[in-house]
């Protein structure tokens, strides 16, 4: 097991090269950092000089790769590259435009998104899939079908107007929680209430749908009619014997999301005001604050790739037949 | 008056995919066993009304497609100059929801605008009043009569539209028989018909902030969802089939280089990357203003480009797909049959393998559909979506949000952006259910009822 997790995290790192080589490439290549000075210091009026010193704030004044004026291992190390792109490996993340640490952000950041985040899942998963189990146990009933409409329906829904017509219904109309904003500690019960309640309600529809065809699959297989045929309860087999087999293909799907929960929703956080990284990126992508958005997509692949390992290690815990070697 | 035709980027990639849909569907008609899927989705009513109702967005859409720019009054012996606005087919059919801007909001069917004026009156005291809408509404002399004037248009317009969709079913009978489909189209015509004659003099979903009419703005909308939705895929398929099929068949380090190759596009959370990819074109886009002559074709290529991205990011899924499906496939006795009588690789990819795939790649392509529709509007808010110009239901939902907190409260934007976008995506999904079911081999289909 300990071996097959560092051959995994070995494996993980040819492809965080990858990711970053493909960040890298898309920030300095695709337009060089006199294109991005140009871009934020206005079009029209913008004097060399005013480039060269916005590109020396922010330590783009450095050749790309190799650093010919240097000498030593400084012809690598004194690059665009090496100092803002291959840092990221060792969570080295910079400063935003606003002089902060970004990492220092993102430590502080992590609270309040993970405060909406992870009640959302959990609450979500127990919803989805009971609902799910539901329309298994009454399948090809009328039950069923309006269930099934109803996800339908449901999913054809942007999550926009989830958010706009909860935060319309619940804070405007019925005054039962403040529209937006954030409080640390108990105050904030009443802050994330809401923001949760539309996170699971929002994926309501597709996510059903999906367990249920999860659950119709493996209703259809040998070991069911067996448990019927010794007598067993259909409520019985379903949640003894048909939810444990179906644990596979729901842990492939929801595991990997885990790590991901840290990085916050963009929509609900932005809407709500929570001051988590979902707002961060958002106001760093409307800002056009170049070295957030690079560490948030750096980060965002590492964590995934944090997701598929423990993706793995789960499986071991719910089907003993698997063994990582 | 003089015109010349303007073909966009998009526009001309909605042609190649409507030659590409027409080819091969004259391709399919041939051939009784490729028809046969397509049998089983005519067979569901749902699926059919669905196509009813995705085929009247369509025809919007493609109206909306075929652009132009007119040209401008000129003086004696000088050069034709056209006008730097670019206009629609679908503008000049409803030149009058077009045209008829307003001052700033005002409600559906409002005879005046939503906020007060200052004005003079006959005596040439100041007072604050409603003005009237310069163009909603301004036949009636008398604002009372606005309600009878309204039941007396809805009525004819809708006993027209019945007329022209009674005709529509003695023509379609001929083509299907499925009754759902006929009563939809009787019911949708009168809709249709009083739709329009009341657009023709009244804003019935009301007028935005710079006072252009929503009806219009929704129907726009609609072209850009369309694009979305369809040319995203477009783009990336030939990539994603492809590399899928090439590494499940010729495995080794071919597989190896394109397994990388796409975990690594996938593990960056898309929105992420295409939020870093979108503003990285915005940079490209806002320095070579040199690049386009018109305000439209900035705005068209950014869409063309914001489709490549999302393409860029959600190829990979189909990749994986095609691989796994090519993997089984090869091991088949067909070809190893193929490959012990010496056929090339590329013959039997092209002759076996490809069209033994082509369910997924279908599969796909219209599940696909209403998630890009849905994600045009998430990317809009965010920022990293569409050109602000360019009339999308994601910058009418941007707009509209912002005045839900004005008292009284502007609602109609919103409402008609949603239902809008509910109406084209379930049909989407429901059309897309239909197909799947049909093309889907695992699903059984004599024994669908345990």
């Amino acid at each position: 097991m300990i071996a097959y997790l560092i051959r995994r995290i070995l494996y993980a790192v040819p492809i965080l090269i990858g990711v970053n080589l493909l960040t890298f490439a898309l920030f300095f290549v695709v337009n060089t950092p006199d294109d991005m000075a140009r871009m934020q210091l206005g079009i029209k009026r913008v004097t060399p000089e005013a480039i060269e010193k916005w590109k020396q704030q922010r330590g783009y004044d450095k050749p790309l790769l190799v650093n010919t004026a240097a000498s030593g291992t400084d012809k690598i190390t004194d690059t665009i590259f090496w100092q803002k792109s291959a840092s990221m490996f060792v969570l080295d993340f910079g400063y935003a435009d606003d002089g902060r640490s970004i990492s220092g952000e993102i430590a502080a950041r992590m609270g309040p998104s993970l405060a909406i985040a992870l009640p959302t899942f959990l609450i979500g998963l127990v919803v989805y899939v009971s609902f799910a189990l539901l329309m298994t146990l009454f399948r090809a009933t009328v039950l069923d079908m309006v269930g099934v409409a109803l996800c339908v329906f449901l999913m054809s829904i942007s999550g926009l107007f989830y958010i706009i017509g909860g935060q319309f219904l619940v804070s405007k109309l019925w005054h039962l929680v403040p529209i937006s904003g954030y409080a640390g500690g108990a105050d904030s019960f009443k802050f994330v209430v809401l923001p949760i309640v539309i996170g699971v309600a929002g994926s309501i529809g597709s996510s059903s749908r999906w367990y249920r065809t999860i659950f119709l699959e493996e209703i259809g297989k040998d070991y069911v009619r067996t448990a019927r045929a010794k007598g067993l309860s259909e409520l019985r087999v379903l949640f003894t014997h048909v939810l444990k087999n179906a644990m596979i293909p729901i842990l492939t799907g929801v595991v990997v999301v885990i790590p991901l929960l840290f990085l916050g929703s963009l929509l609900t956080e932005s809407f709500f005001g929570i001051p988590g990284l979902g707002s961060y990126t958002i106001d760093a992508i409307n800002a056009q604050d170049f070295s957030i958005v690079r560490a948030m997509v750096f980060l965002g692949a590492v964590l995934y790739i944090v997701g598929l390992i423990l993706t793995d290690v789960s499986y071991t815990v719910v089907d003993p037949r698997v063994r990582l070697q | 008056m003089s015109f010349i035709p303007v073909i966009l980027w998009s526009d001309a990639l909605v042609f190649l995919l409507l030659a590409a849909s027409i080819a091969s569907a004259w391709y399919i008609r041939q051939r009784e066993h490729l028809l046969l899927p397509w049998r089983r989705v005519g067979q569901s009513s749902v699926a059919m009304v669905s196509l009813l109702v995705l085929s009247l967005f369509l025809v919007v859409g493609l109206l909306d497609t075929l652009h132009f720019r007119t040209a401008l009054p000129q003086a004696n012996g000088e050069a034709k100059v056209y006008s730097p606005e670019v206009l629609s087919v679908f503008d000049k059919l409803v030149e009058p929801l077009r045209t008829h801007n307003e001052k700033t909001y005002s409600a559906p069917f409002a005879l005046t605008l939503y906020a007060r004026e200052t004005g003079t009156d006959a005596q040439g005291n100041i007072v604050r009043e409603y003005p009237r809408l310069q163009y909603g509404g301004a036949h009636l002399a008398d604002e009372s009569l606005r309600d009878v004037d309204i039941a007396r248009r809805t009525l004819l317009g809708a006993l027209a539209g019945l007329l022209g969709g009674a005709t529509l079913v003695l023509l379609a009978k001929r083509w299907t028989g499925r009754r759902a489909v006929l009563v939809s189209l009787l019911l949708i015509a009168p809709f249709i018909g009083a739709l329009a004659n009341l657009a023709a003099v009244y804003h019935v979903l009301g007028t935005d902030k710079v006072g252009q009419d929503v009806l219009y703005l929704s129907l726009k909308s609609i072209r850009t969802g369309l694009i979305i939705g369809t040319v995203t895929t477009l783009v990336t398929l030939p990539l994603a089939l492809f590399l899928g099929v090439a590494a499940g068949y010729f495995r080794g380090w071919v597989d190896d280089v394109i397994q990388y190759i796409y975990t690594v596009l996938s593990s960056i959370p898309s929105v992420l990357l295409i939020a870093a990819a979108v503003l990285m074109m915005q940079v490209t886009i806002d320095t070579h203003p040199e690049w386009f002559t018109t305000t439209a074709a900035r705005a068209d290529l950014r869409l063309v480009f914001l489709c490549l991205i999302l393409g860029m990011t959600s190829w990979t899924g189909l990749c994986r797909l095609l691989r796994g499906e090519t993997l089984k496939l090869r091991e088949m006795e067909y070809i190893q049959a193929a490959q012990s009588f010496g056929v090339s690789s590329l013959r039997i990819l092209a002759r076996h393998i490809m069209p033994n795939v082509m369910h997924i790649v279908l599969i796909s392509l219209v599940m696909d559909f209403s998630a890009l529709v849905l994600a045009e509007a998430v990317l809009s808010y965010v920022g990293v979506g569409v050109d602000p110009t360019m009339i999308s239901f994601g910058t009418m939902i941007n707009a509209a949000r912002l005045e839900m907190g004005r008292e009284p409260m502007v609602w109609w934007a919103l409402t008609s952006a949603f239902c809008f976008m509910l109406v084209l995506v379930l049909a989407a999904n429901l059309f897309a259910d239909a197909v799947r079911d049909a093309f889907d081999p695992r699903l059984s289909r004599t024994e669908d009822k345990p």
